[in-house]
């Protein structure tokens, strides 16, 4: 059946102005069976929780949360808390800027910057953490060289300083990238009528229009934050994670991990709840014809070139010194006689485990970003709420929920590509549900029910209309899960079929003793792999519209 | 985006038919041909030697490798459901755990009577098949051979403050203190840690980081395994000019722990998979252990790396290895004492 392919263009506007604050009716009751496919993902995604709380029953709860919850843990919880809250604002404070610097302006080699800036997303907070204690830590490299200009000592990197701003570097892409695909589906007509009303444009027309990207990535940077045992542990921050690593690890103890990640879990729903309320019922959709140009880009001027000199700091902190430090170390391995650590097997491992994670998380996140965006309610505000669950979790707490569960009712498919697939769905459904909802967000429900009302079926509907409007959110999301299942360890370590590898799980390998002269060589794959489809995915980007 | 797509679907469909290359497995445990072995040690370190007993027994194994905790947790969570044969371990306290449980089966005594009754559970239920000495590592340059203290508990004088490092989260460390409460009683250990944090003992990731620092000079002194040093300085020869290691003289000495291994009562394969066991503790299997980790063989037929002292000439009293599982009462002394 032929739908008209243009819907934007045959639509009227609405009444009423097409300002960004207005409020909408209520959201309209979801579809049974859009409700009831994002229904199921919302119990594929509460699996780890059921799992937490058969493992935590049984007993005197009350003693066992006492004993859990000592106010040495509640104080490590605070501590976490308050890292991820510094981590999530400056990792915004750097994103929006360097978002609106790649996309609006006129800096000097803007299309390059653009993937430069999104690349330190693809370095594993683990390996990032190595290089930079190996930099700044006591007597390391930036010391050696600072020593000849009579510097005896850098400020500790160990603790909290060193932890924030680790994370921060390599976390902001996620902002990065959300803001980024939201700003090119903006309308410019509206900043256009801003303008022309002599209002400065991008603090208070863009800015909030954004508003559901930034939240986005921010609340992936907080959980990310929240739930990080590489990179803490190794810049010694004392965080809530290294609590229920040490239950596992030291004493095997099951049943307190699982009281103390269900404190996670509800420390996370908060936190997203917190985000929900901050919604509006505003519009962010371009909301009449002919908006559908290239945004005018912004002269910087005379800050041409101070942007330039910011970008390249930031490049320089979060990129340059952590591949460097890795660059190092793999010539120096090199010189001594190392194998290379990698085989072609596991660098295809990698990509086939990131291309089946990111598509089944893109499916996974379909309906439940659409029942968010266009259906919002209490329903979605649960379903929403379940699939950040396992984001919020550490991995190897989800990993070993999914052993217990599918020894148990799976037995066929433990320890297959099929259920490391599943795993790799139930930690990062979040990255892809964020990045959907924010581009639906911007395409008008009226064009839906456009192409409804000429007759369309509603797969049609999202085949032929909203899937190609959605196509940069679908694309972002895609990358963003691809390039983080790509650092994925502890699910793929445990969930994997037995003899598959991947470049982490060589990192992890090499690391582990400490030969960082043989991890170098599959942590630069890793680098330059995920490099390839991001590079692509941003250029692709900056030449469309 | 139809570029994107293609090489989407050609990855996708790699990884189909490569899943299809393989047998169907049905339910774990049942019907496979090969040897399932899980490693809490590195692919680096066990690859050479499973192969080279692939070759001389004909065996299939297939090795899934990981981090012992996660590892030792799997097969508690997988319980009598596991695929696993045999499980090789990093330390003594994720073998107990899982003895604990009941999930290992009794070692014939081809296994169990190669290694001394110290270094193996007392049960039947695990081996180990090398070992390793707690040790401090310091800088020669910084520190004569003979101001070395003959004791770790000695490192709570006012002359080794900020100088110490040591790794409160790492297992072997834990094991260390376990290990002293056993010994001496809660109350002495207690004493110590507390005397090491007022003297501003300085924590560190792991034995690794501060062998490191110990040879860069940023700390005197460290607490660590004897074999980090040997190995870091395979990698990087400047290290063991710089730093060397003092095995304890007085007590409570040099405690020696194990790597070690188990057989699942679950296997389908238990007479392939103790025959893995005998092969790694056969001469040519503990040689590879003392050669390849400089870790100490334990069986008394393979000699340990030269630069090494013999395992009996250390100072390690006698203590039942499968005791120091009880780390929840280490945990509790290590918060109490603020250490953790």
């Amino acid at each position: 059946m032929q739908v008209p392919s243009a819907p934007a263009a045959v639509l009227e506007p609405p009444s009423g102005p097409p300002s960004g604050r207005r409020s909408q009716p209520a959201g309209r009751p979801a579809p049974p069976a859009l409700a009831a496919a994002s229904g199921a993902v919302a119990v594929m995604a509460l699996l780890p929780a059921l799992y937490l709380v058969v493992r935590a029953a049984g007993g005197d709860p009350a003693a066992v949360v006492r004993q859990a919850l000592d106010s040495r843990t509640l104080a490590l919880l605070a501590r976490s808390c308050g890292l991820a809250a510094a981590v999530t604002a400056s990792s915004t404070l750097i994103a929006v800027p360097a978002a609106w610097l790649t996309v609006r302006t006129d800096l000097p080699g803007r299309r390059t910057w653009a993937v430069l800036t999104a690349l330190p997303l693809v370095i594993p907070s683990y390996v990032g953490g190595y290089a930079f204690v190996a930099a700044f830590g006591p007597r390391g490299v930036a010391q050696q060289w600072l020593s000849g200009l009579g510097v005896e000592r850098l400020p500790s990197i160990y603790g909290f300083a060193g932890a924030w701003g680790v994370l921060t570097l390599f976390t902001y892409p996620y902002v990065l990238m959300t803001v980024r695909s939201a700003m090119r589906g903006l309308d410019p007509s509206v900043e256009e009528a801003a303008r022309s009303l002599g209002r400065r444009s991008f603090i208070r027309v863009t800015l909030p229009q954004l508003r559901p990207a930034i939240a986005s990535g921010a609340l992936l940077v907080a959980l990310y934050a929240l739930h990080d045992f590489g990179a803490v542990s190794l810049l010694r921050f004392d965080s809530f994670t290294r609590v229920i690593y040490q239950q596992y690890q030291s004493s095997f103890d099951r049943r307190s991990a699982a009281i103390l990640s269900l404190v996670l879990v509800a420390v996370t729903l908060a936190v997203v709840t917190a985000e929900g309320r901050t919604r509006t019922r505003a519009r962010y959709y371009r909301a009449h014809s002919g908006a559908a140009r290239r945004a005018p880009v912004t002269a910087l001027g005379r800050w041409r070139w101070p942007a330039f000199a910011a970008c390249g700091l930031l490049v320089l902190a979060a990129l340059v010194v952590p591949v460097g430090i890795v660059g190092y170390w793999f010539v120096r391995g090199m010189a001594s006689g190392e194998s290379a650590g990698f085989t072609l097997g596991a660098a295809a491992g990698s990509l086939q485990a990131s291309a089946l994670g990111a598509v089944a998380a893109l499916v996974a996140a379909w309906p439940v970003a659409l029942l968010s965006a266009r259906h919002p309610g209490r329903f979605a505000g649960v379903v929403e709420r379940s699939s950040f669950v396992g984001y919020a979790l550490p991995g190897v707490v989800v990993a070993l929920s999914l052993v217990f569960l599918g020894t148990r009712l799976v037995p066929a498919l433990y320890q297959t590509r099929a259920m490391l697939t599943f795993a790799y769905v139930v930690l990062f459904l979040p990255q892809a549900v964020g990045a959907l909802r924010a581009s639906l967000l911007q395409v008008p429900p009226e064009v839906e029910d456009a192409a409804r009302s000429l007759g369309s079926s509603p797969m049609t509907v999202m085949r032929r209309v909203v899937a190609p409007m959605v196509r940069p959110g679908a694309l972002t999301a895609l990358a963003l899960v691809f390039l983080t299942v790509m650092k994925e360890l502890p699910a793929t370590l445990l969930l994997s079929p037995i003899g598959f590898q991947t470049l982490a799980t060589r990192v992890w390998g090499a690391t582990s003793e400490a030969f960082f002269a043989r991890a170098a060589a599959p942590a630069l794959a890793l680098v330059a792999l995920s490099s390839a489809p991001l590079a692509y995915l941003v250029f692709r980007e900056s030449r469309r519209r | 985006m139809r570029r994107c797509a293609a090489v989407l679907v050609l990855l996708l469909a790699s990884g189909c038919a490569s899943t299809e290359d393989k047998p169907p497995r049905s339910s774990p445990g049942a019907g496979r041909s090969e040897l399932t072995v899980y490693s809490g040690r590195t692919e680096d370190l066990i690859r050479p030697i499973i192969e080279r007993f692939e070759k001389q027994s004909g065996i299939k194994v297939k090795v899934r490798y990981g981090d012992t905790a996660a590892l030792a947790s799997t097969l508690l969570e997988e319980g009598d459901r596991s695929p696993a044969d045999v499980f090789l371990a990093q330390d003594a306290g994720a073998l107990g755990a899982v003895s604990e449980r009941g999930l290992f089966a009794n070692l014939p005594a081809s296994v169990v009577d190669r290694v001394p009754q110290r270094f193996r559970s007392r049960d039947g239920s695990w081996v180990g098949l090398s070992g390793r000495a707690r040790v401090a590592v310091y800088n020669k340059q910084q520190l004569p051979d003979a101001e070395v203290p003959e004791s770790a508990l000695d490192l709570t004088g006012p002359k080794w403050k900020g100088k110490v490092g040591w790794a409160p989260t790492n297992g072997s460390f834990q094991a260390f203190v376990t290990y002293l409460r056993k010994l001496q009683g809660d109350d002495r250990a207690r004493t110590w840690l507390q005397a090491m944090k007022a003297n501003e003992a300085k924590a560190y990731q792991n034995n690794i980081a501060i062998v490191k620092a110990v040879a860069a000079g940023e700390i005197p002194i460290g607490l660590v395994n004897h074999y980090y040093l040997l190995e870091l300085s395979r990698e990087d020869p400047s290290i063991s000019e710089k730093a060397a290691n003092k095995f304890f003289s007085k007590s409570p000495g040099s405690l020696v722990n194990v790597a070690g291994a188990g057989v699942l009562k679950t296997s389908k394969r238990r007479d392939d998979a103790v025959k893995l066991l005998e092969f790694l503790l056969s001469d040519d299997g503990q040689g590879y252990f003392a050669t390849k980790t400089f870790e100490y063989p334990l069986v008394a037929s393979v000699k340990p790396d030269a630069k090494l002292p013999a395992i009996d000439s250390i100072q390690s009293p006698d203590v039942d290895l499968s005791d120091l599982k009880d780390l929840q009462g280490t945990l509790a002394l290590l918060r109490e004492t603020g250490v953790l």
